[in-house]
């Protein structure tokens, strides 16, 4: 029978959730790294127990570590994230130029089909490679060598790059989203890069319409369409069906169009999801009221999915990296908060129901289907 | 031998209770004990300095024998008491954040 286990990464550790099929009852396993910042966990495609995880601490820095058993036992890998060549700058808040400085790993992407291949989104953003099951890690330059890169500016949470996708079809395609450069894709496996920002439009920046310089919070893709890409940007939600080299707004009838993550559905790739936050200076729901919405046609048109969900008084998040699907017939669909809850919907968002209701901040979920 | 006290979760990750104990050839350094250590505990490397660098993260602080020992330079001898073992390095992370 199929199972689902959910790879949960907090403020003070990772938590590793387990169920059948059903999806209503979950074990919980954990806290793994008590104390420690977990901004991702995720497992290989191809070896579902191979896992890495992004352990970091304000304290003593960044660790990686591997698991080859579904996350029961851990290793750590290697730690060394060393920018290619001469970092160079790029802009400070204030817009003077700051030296590049590693600080964590947002994000990690397993190879679609090499479970010792993974690709590491950093801040001060970049994107690493390891070839190795995570012992060595190498800079792919031609990013951040890009001739925007001197005039990206982090955002309010840092300059991080914390989006990558792998294109299915094409192993030379990855697109990256750098907050707040925009969004890049590369079509010869990392070595050059270019933005693919057009048709975004940012009114908190100078020139709304520039090629970089957009707080874009994720992007997310079905395999089945790789050059359908939906963004959620600092506002609006976007969409683009020519791989980025055009976006327009799909933001529609949406109470607010601010947030972090967006989903697609596993079995039905015209339908989203986005969890609307009231706005960028107040990161809570509006109304107080917890709303996925969702869109079965691409966008523009959005229904408020409440069952389940605290209706008054929740004044939590949902980050970038919080939410996941897994691909079981009937379509599962998963987020954490700030607030520490894990809410589970097995039923492609219809209800919900939290798995867990307490744990640290959550900073990242993942599902995974297993057989 | 070199006695080191490392923070709590220094001691999860290096899979140690207690103390450790480091031997260095030479007057003991910063450095040399630092070099002992994550010879000994190579899961230690890049948590309490930079890899490539060699300069203490930020937030770490060493102690000995009542003082601050954080701002010396690495390769200044540390003091007696902890040359002769009788008393610990303290690697200790900063009190900040919550």
């Amino acid at each position: 029978m199929s199972k689902v286990r959910l790879l949960v990464g907090t403020r003070k550790g990772a938590f590793v959730l387990t169920s059948d099929g059903k999806r209503q009852q979950w074990e919980i396993d954990g806290p793994h790294f008590a104390g420690w910042e977990i901004y991702h966990v995720k497992g290989s495609p191809v070896d579902p127990d191979r896992l890495y995880a992004s352990q970091t601490s304000g304290w003593f820095g960044q660790l990686i570590q591997r698991s080859n058993d579904g996350g029961k036992t851990w290793e750590p890998v290697g730690n060394q994230f060393a920018y290619d060549g001469v970092p160079g700058t790029h802009q400070w808040y204030d817009g003077t130029p700051h030296p590049w400085e590693f600080k964590r790993v947002w994000h990690l992407e397993p190879s679609l089909n090499d479970p010792d291949t993974i690709f590491a989104g950093v801040e001060d953003a970049a994107l690493f490679r390891s070839s190795d099951g995570g012992q060595s890690w190498h800079e792919l330059p031609g990013l951040r060598g890009h001739g925007s890169g001197p005039h990206w500016q982090p955002g309010a949470g840092g300059m991080c790059l914390h989006t990558i996708i792998l294109d299915p079809r094409d192993p030379k395609r990855i697109f990256v989203a750098i907050s707040a450069a925009g969004a890049f894709r590369t079509d010869d496996s990392g070595k050059t890069w270019r933005p693919i920002n057009r048709g975004l439009k940012s009114e908190q920046i100078p020139d709304p319409n520039a090629e970089v310089g957009h707080c874009v919070h994720r992007i997310a893709m079905h395999s089945s369409r790789p050059n359908v890409l939906f963004m959620q940007k600092h506002w609006d939600v976007m969409r683009s069906d020519d791989a980025g080299e055009s976006w327009r707004e799909v933001s529609g009838n949406l109470p607010t169009d601010f947030g972090f993550p967006i989903e697609v559905h596993a079995h039905e790739p015209e339908t989203i999801y986005v969890v609307p936050i009231k706005s960028d200076s107040e990161h809570f729901p509006l109304e107080g009221k917890l709303r996925v919405y969702r869109s079965r046609t691409g966008g523009n048109e959005w229904e408020a999915l409440t069952k389940g969900l605290p209706q008054s008084d929740c004044y939590v998040n949902v980050l970038r990296d919080a939410s996941s699907v897994d691909s079981l017939d009937t379509c599962g669909i998963y987020f954490g908060t700030t607030g520490g809850q894990v809410y589970a919907s097995a039923n492609a968002g219809d209800s919900w129901a939290p798995i867990v209701r307490d744990l640290p901040p959550v900073l990242s979920v993942e599902a995974q289907t297993l057989a | 031998m070199i006695r080191v006290m490392l923070p709590a979760h220094l001691r999860t990750l290096a899979n140690v209770n207690g103390e450790v104990k480091v031997d260095v050839t030479g007057q003991p350094t910063q450095r040399l004990v630092l070099d002992a250590l994550e010879a000994s505990y190579p899961r230690l490397r890049g948590t309490i300095r930079d890899h490539v660098t060699k300069q203490r993260r930020p937030f770490i602080r060493f102690f000995a024998c009542e003082r601050d020992l954080s701002l010396e330079p690495p390769d200044t001898p540390l003091p007696a008491a902890v040359a002769s073992g009788a008393e610990p390095l303290l690697v200790v992370g900063a009190m900040a954040g919550g």
